[in-house]
């Protein structure tokens, strides 16, 4: 694995024998890596976890549920580009358990480098920022110097559309009742899942529909959903997603989608130097003192300084280092939050976002 | 919100002498809810007996009383007091019972003082076993099916309709005490009239029992606005069977995915929130290994063994935490003491495994099962930190300090098992279980199987499987060597495998730059620059977190509590940390890995390494710290025994040099320093052969004590009586080698043991005091009542001690703290030995002697003079008294007889006016019941036992007590007083009434005096089975029973002035400088 400033990190391959290219970022949860690596916002990533332990309950089989949406995984494929482990479980328990991490990430065609310590690269990326990296598997040895000089010529992910990549091509439905439309820009499972378990049907839909095809569903409410890369590379969906929200269309925004809103509602963005993966994420309610253990998954953010000018107003907060991880509009009847209230991976403490926009749809 | 403004001082109840279920881990919580009671401008008062602990000294409360807690002291202490809150979560099951009982009394609620943290309405819901079934209903946490029941009929109906096996749980107790697995209607009779006896509110849980079922935890903390946290998970490697007491524990959980782990989280917080929790608490589950089925098994409504470990897994300051909530902190107001740049309110993230191995000492005990199973039996723990599991196992064998090195590749052998054996010994775990599946890969057994059989779920099995596939031929090549130091093998191990020396080993690694890197223990995983020193070391690493400035003093701590070495060598490393700050050593670590201690705290010293005391982890330590010095003789046995190994790599030891300390364990040497000062000692011999050693008895006169040589606490110690005796214990014991000699020395009969601990700089001795043990000599030091001052000794006597004392510490150039025991015998006095380190009496010492040595001894280390000390402060007011706490109830079988092996497991000292005001404080802190009436049972074998107990009888009978006696004893006792004795039957003779064990069961006895038949004090060989089925069943019906006449005596006199006297209730006085 080598990075941008010319660290070459040697460990041992695993997954397929390939070479990958990405923004290097690391997560601090300590379960849940099917959940994560399958989450879309990974596009175009290569992710490090901290914990050192990885792959021990191995990897499920996809059941899917009543819906037809399967438990544990948060899309049909891996997204992460890459992953990078300390110690790779090369057997693995669990009753769920159909293969080994290494056998899935083999199948999937992702390459993946155990053995390296992946906490002194944490501590890297927390001083100096996210940057590109590249990691390279082969059955021969591997030549750091032209990994190097392949990444060099790899695409910038600050560069990159990764949302059309990860969106559905087609609407897809998903339960019954009446209709919650998800703007997909790379939506989770997750979030289907508590859409259906609300009572709706989930119409999950291209990232770039226009408010008129949206509307075509008589939705009750819209999920602007989470997805990978700069927000502001979401022009359709910035502009879409203003529209329902200026016509009293409740709104809900996740992660990437919070930040369509804030920008739809002229609030402006900015990226992070090293962002915030992992599940112990404490948010601060405003208002009530109330503290909310979060999983996050974010590069970017809302600028706070730009909020005062926009529609929205301060919701939640990051407790550590004061960011935005929640906004609500001043009238409308639209919410977003920077975590992930859906959970999957992570705690499920945030589920009464799901239940305030049940009441703003309720109250339409 | 900030603090109430109307505490204005609060009591904080500790946990008492040390226990197993209640070991030192008590010192860290009380001590960091003081600490934060301190920074926040509360006066606070403190009451525990126990004097080993940091918490005692009066350097974190504002007020001590060494005093029992219990109601009744309790209230007396509200009453002078007035406190305005009261904090129960801090002292372990003794504090919580204690602090539910003056709730039910009206007490609190007289004296309108607050509950700190979850109010005892939230304490019952969580303790109460039917109150908590029911509450995890109305929450929709699952529990498993059960009933609860008061006794034999309504269990044997719950068992009927749960179907066996059942397990049996008891309200109110710590560590599964009295509780058990029942697989038929027999057993169930059994440990339902135990477990109903031992729980508080005579009530037991029948329920369906689920060993092979996965056991996970869960620590949260709750404040009272509604914010909750789980700051940590743990994963109990020999599942549900074991208790998690008794258990491997890892941390975080390793075989449990995301929807698994955050089920169980989410219901931690339903559960707790609905209970009421209010600060800290521990929930446990069963988890169904083959499904998704789970349920609650307990909420602990307080600070926990589990807590302070979860405290040190993840450097998370728990009980401060917890304490600052009961104050009305809520947990966003609090700031991570880790980073001291984000919230409290967060959940720490682990970048490393934990590991937690219990230490068990059943080889003090030979009646006891060392079956594990529902009640706890270890007697204290170690915590290894590690990049992989393997790693962090086998450092935590290592930790233990219990001649194993690892999991293969050691000294001794394993057993060798036939497959037979080996299959049961894997379905019914004993303590080497773990390695008994390490025999098993090693044979080829399945995974699948050893599964089947351990319930050990097969990940775990797969990394055990695969550190005994690298054993198999280890090579020291560069890369092989890299991976094998990250499964965790030592170089001992290494070179074992690759027959070869634990230094090459070393040297091959160093030479290809083969060194773990120092990590540290963080709380986020790197997501946040840490200012913490909270520090391991791991083969699975590439860079160092930190970067010592050098030059500083490294202070070896103590390991696991043992027997024979527990929380009293706490409190001399972490007074040794103080006393070399206070005297201008800049930069002090320590090492240990014990994570029951306040020396693992994070604030004591400039760098803490969570680390084996191993030669070849200290070295490393000191080769990354560029350490100036070595401090080993505050950690008892386990860092004294590196001295050695140390000097000989270098390594410069601060204090008494290493020569000197060597003079003095050598038995040779220090007999011929004793001669030239003209010093008398017992007749000793080193022993090489059976007919020497018979010579040397048959000249001497039988008995005499055997012993290797560097020993604590007697271990493998005998007093042998003749001379099949002595075949048979040179048979028993591994064959003494030229480094370890076995010596043997004259037992003398009716003596008087004597203890000084002192401090020297080579030049000044100060005698901290001479200490008195009230039992006969022969009962081990650990395990005696122990007095100062001295209250049967002449002053030509004492006067004589304290100049021996003065001559061998200068002799032996001391610089720092020492001990030495005397023997007197018809008005002469013997030295037993010297000990040039930390002894366990020193913390007793320094607080009666108001004189703290370890911060004297600090002084000589570091090469300063001692100062003025005034002599004989000891002597002047007063008397206190050190009593021993036992755990028998928790061992099956064991027996309670006392000798030459240590048992206790804690101990209490009480202050007092005059001797039995002291003591009757003493007894109540270590359990003993003070009867003002009823009746007694004596039982003595042998006529001079009978004698010596005639004086003992007469007063028992002139108080108004019952006297009962067997036959014998009866006749005896009638002949020779004029008082009436009562006839009662043995327990094997059942169909004879009134029997002995009706009258147990009955509760129809008091307390028991039963002195073993053999005066011999030959413990087990001539034991006869009636008095130990006597002593067992009365210890599992909670009756007192004193075993020697010297106790006897001292119990019945403070029965006696208890009957016109009140005992006084002063608190401590502050160590004078």
């Amino acid at each position: 694995m080598v990075l941008d400033d010319g660290t070459v990190l040697e460990g041992e391959g695993f997954g397929a024998s390939a070479t990958a290219s990405g923004e290097v970022v690391f997560n601090t949860g300590m379960v849940g890596y099917t959940e994560t690596l399958t989450d879309p916002s990974y596009g175009g990533q290569i992710l490090s976890l901290t914990y050192p332990l990885v792959g021990n309950y191995g990897v499920p089989r996809p059941e899917p549920d009543g819906a037809g949406i399967p438990g544990a995984f948060e899309s049909d494929r891996i997204q992460a580009r890459g992953l990078a482990v300390h110690s790779l479980a090369e057997t693995a328990s669990h009753w769920r358990l159909e293969r080994t991490l290494d056998e899935w990430l083999h199948a999937e065609g992702v390459p993946g480098i155990a053995g390296i310590d992946t906490r002194a690269l944490a501590a890297k990326l927390r001083s100096g920022g996210v940057m590109m990296g590249a990691l390279a598997v082969s059955d021969s040895p591997v030549d750091a110097a032209a990994v190097l000089a392949g990444l060099g010529r790899a695409a910038r992910y600050s560069e990159g559309s990764f949302v059309g990549q990860v969106s559905a091509r087609e609407p897809v439905s998903y339960g019954s009742g009446e209709a919650v439309v998800v703007i997909d820009a790379g939506a989770k499972n997750a979030i289907l899942r508590n859409i259906v378990a609300m009572g709706y049907r989930a119409v999950k839909v291209p990232w770039d529909y226009t408010a008129e095809q949206v509307m075509s569903y008589s939705p009750r409410g819209v999920v602007v959903s989470n997805g990978p890369g700069d927000p502001e590379r979401c022009a359709p969906a910035v502009e879409t997603v203003g529209r329902l929200v200026s016509e009293g269309v409740p709104t809900l925004g996740i992660c990437l989608g919070a930040q369509i809103m804030g920008l739809a509602g002229g609030a402006g963005t900015y990226k992070l130097r090293y962002g915030h993966r992992g599940q112990n994420k404490p948010c601060l309610e405003e208002g009530t003192g109330r503290v909310h253990v979060t999983s996050q998954n974010h590069g970017y953010c809302i600028d706070p300084g730009s909020l005062a000018g926009s529609e929205y107003g301060l919701w939640f907060k990051n407790a550590d280092d004061g960011t935005v991880e929640g906004i609500r509009h001043r009238e409308r009847p639209a919410v977003a939050v920077q975590f992930h209230p859906e959970a999957s991976p992570g705690p499920y403490d945030c589920r009464f976002v799901f239940e305030r926009f049940a009441g703003l749809m309720g109250g339409r | 919100m900030p603090r109430s403004e109307s505490l204005g001082s609060v009591l904080v109840l500790g946990s008492g002498a040390i226990k197993i279920g209640e070991a030192g881990e008590f010192d860290y919580s009380g001590s960091q809810c003081l600490k934060a009671l301190r920074e926040d401008g509360i006066r606070s008062v403190l009451i525990n007996p126990n004097v080993a602990t940091i918490q005692t000294d009066t350097r974190f409360a504002d007020k001590v009383y060494l005093l029992p807690v219990t109601p009744g002291y309790v209230e007396s202490l509200i009453e002078s007091e007035r406190p305005d809150g009261i904090m129960l979560a801090y002292g372990g099951q003794t504090a919580l019972n204690c602090g539910v009982r003056l709730d039910e009394s009206g007490t609190l609620a007289r004296h309108g003082i607050r509950v700190l943290g979850t109010p005892v309405d939230g304490i019952r819901r969580a303790e109460d076993r039917q109150l908590f079934k029911d509450s995890m209903g109305e929450c929709g946490v699952p529990v498993l099916r059960s009933r609860t029941v008061s006794d034999f009929g309504a269990a044997k109906e719950a068992a009927a309709e749960l179907g066996y096996p059942v397990i049996v749980r008891v309200a109110y107790t710590l560590g599964g005490k009295g509780g058990g697995v029942a697989h038929n209607e027999i057993e169930l009779h059994e440990i339902v009239g135990r477990g109903v006896n031992a729980s508080m509110v005579g009530q037991v849980l029948v329920e369906e029992y689920v060993g092979h079922w996965k056991q996970i935890e869960y620590e949260v903390m709750r404040d009272g606005a509604q914010n909750s946290v789980i700051v940590c998970n743990m994963e109990n490697v020999l599942s549900m069977r074991v208790h998690t007491g008794d258990n491997v524990v890892v941390a975080p959980s390793q075989t449990l995915d995301n929807s698994e782990y955050h089920a169980m989280r989410s219901s931690s917080l339903r559960a707790t929130g609905h209970v009421g929790i209010v600060g800290e608490c521990n929930i446990q589950y069963a988890l169904d290994p083959g499904s998704d089925r789970y349920a609650a098994i307990e909420i602990n409504p307080r600070l926990s063994r589990s807590s302070a470990l979860a405290s040190k897994a993840t450097g998370y300051p728990l009980a401060y935490m917890s304490a600052k909530i009961g104050l009305g902190y809520t947990l966003p107001e609090l700031e991570n003491r880790i980073t001291r740049a984000t919230t409290a309110c967060f959940e720490p993230s682990l970048d490393y495994v934990v590991c937690k191995h219990p230490r068990w000492d059943f080889s003090k005990f030979e009646m006891a099962n060392r079956r594990l199973g529902p009640t706890m039996k270890s007697v204290g723990e170690v915590m290894a930190v590690g990049r992989t599991f393997e790693e962090a196992l086998q450092k935590s064998v290592r930790m233990l300090d219990a001649g194993r090195d690892g999991m293969v590749l050691n000294r001794s052998p394993e057993p060798s098992l036939s497959d037979e054996e080996l299959e049961r010994a894997l379905s019914e775990p004993d303590d080497s279980v773990l390695h008994r599946v390490a025999q098993a890969a090693a044979r080829g057994m399945s995974t699948a199987r050893i599964y089947e059989l351990s319930a050990i779920d097969p990940w775990f099995i797969e990394r055990i499987r695969g550190i005994v596939e690298a054993s198999r031929s280890p090579s020291l090549e560069p890369g092989a060597l890299r991976r094998l130091k990250q499964m965790g093998f030592s170089d001992r191990q290494l070179a074992r495998g690759a027959g070869t020396g634990e230094a090459e080993v070393r040297r091959a690694r160093r030479d290809n730059g083969i060194l773990p890197s120092v990590k540290q223990i963080d709380t986020l995983a790197a997501e946040w620059p840490a200012k913490t020193n909270y520090l391991y070391m791991t083969y699975g690493g590439g860079s160092h977190d930190v970067s010592p400035p050098g030059g500083g003093v490294l202070v070896l701590g103590a390991g696991p509590y043992r027997i024979g070495s527990s929380v009293e060598f706490d409190w001399g490393t972490v007074n040794m940390v103080w006393g070399l700050q206070e005297n201008g050593e800049r930069d002090v670590s320590v090492v240990n890995c014990n994570p029951e201690t306040v020396s693992t705290d994070y604030d004591i010293c400039s760098r803490l390494y969570f680390e084996e005391l191993t030669l070849e982890r200290i070295l490393d330590i000191v080769e990354f710290e560029g350490s100036r010095g070595v401090v080993a003789c505050v950690g008892g046995q386990t860092a004294n025994n590196l001295a050695s190994g140390l000097d000989g790599a270098g390594v410069e030891i601060l204090g008494t040099r290493a020569r000197d300390v060597d003079r003095a364990e050598n038995r040779s040497t220090f007999s011929a320093e004793l001669d030239k000062l003209h010093i008398r000692q017992p007749r000793w011999q080193a022993l090489s052969s059976v007919a020497e050693a018979k010579e040397f008895a048959r000249e001497a006169g039988y008995p005499v004590l055997v012993r290797p040589s560097y020993v604590l606490s007697g271990a493998a110690m005998r007093v042998v009586w003749s001379p099949a005796g002595l075949s048979e214990y040179v048979r028993s014991v591994p064959s003494p080698s030229p480094d370890h000699p076995v010596v043997i020395s004259k037992f003398m009969l009716d003596s008087l043991e004597l203890d000084v601990d002192g401090v020297c700089d080579g030049k000044r001795v100060v005698i901290g005091a001479v200490v008195e043990h009230i039992d006969r000599a022969g009962v081990h030091s650990g395990d005696a009542m122990m007095c100062i001052p001295p209250w049967r000794l002449d002053n030509r006597v004492m006067e004589e001690v304290v100049e021996y004392t003065k001559k061998i510490a200068l002799t032996f150039n001391v610089r720092g703290p020492f001990n030495l025991q005397f023997l007197v015998h018809d008005g002469t006095v013997y030295v037993i030995e010297l000990n040039i380190r930390a002894s366990r009496s020193m913390p007793f010492v320094s607080k009666m002697a108001r004189t703290n040595l370890i911060s004297l001894a600090s002084r000589a280390i570091l090469g300063m003079p001692l100062p003025d000390v005034p002599d004989g402060a000891w002597k002047n007011s007063g008397y206190c008294i050190k009593a021993p706490q036992f755990s028998f109830m928790q061992l099956d079988g064991a027996d309670i007889v006392l000798g030459v092996e240590m048992q206790s497991t804690g101990e209490a000292a009480c202050f007092g006016d005059g001797f039995y005001d002291a003591l009757a404080k003493a007894l109540t802190s270590v359990g003993y019941g003070l009867p003002s009436g009823g009746a007694a049972l004596v039982t003595a074998g042998g006529a001079r036992a009978k004698e010596k107990l005639l004086g003992t009888v007469a007063l028992l009978a002139k108080l108004g007590f019952r006297v009962l006696a067997t036959e014998h004893t009866a006749e005896f006792f009638r002949e020779r007083l004029e008082c009436p004795v009562e006839v009662v039957h043995k327990i094997s003779e059942p169909g004879r009434k009134p029997n002995i064990a009706d009258l147990l069961h009955g509760r129809k006895i008091d307390f028991i005096i039963n002195v073993p038949s053999t005066s011999t004090m030959e413990k087990y060989a001539g034991m006869l089975y009636d008095e130990y089925q006597i002593r067992r069943k009365a210890l599992e019906m909670g009756v007192p029973v004193l075993t020697t006449t010297e106790l006897a005596e001292s119990f019945v006199r403070t029965l006696e002035w208890l009957k016109s006297n009140r005992t006084t209730r002063r608190p401590l006085e502050p160590y004078l400088r």
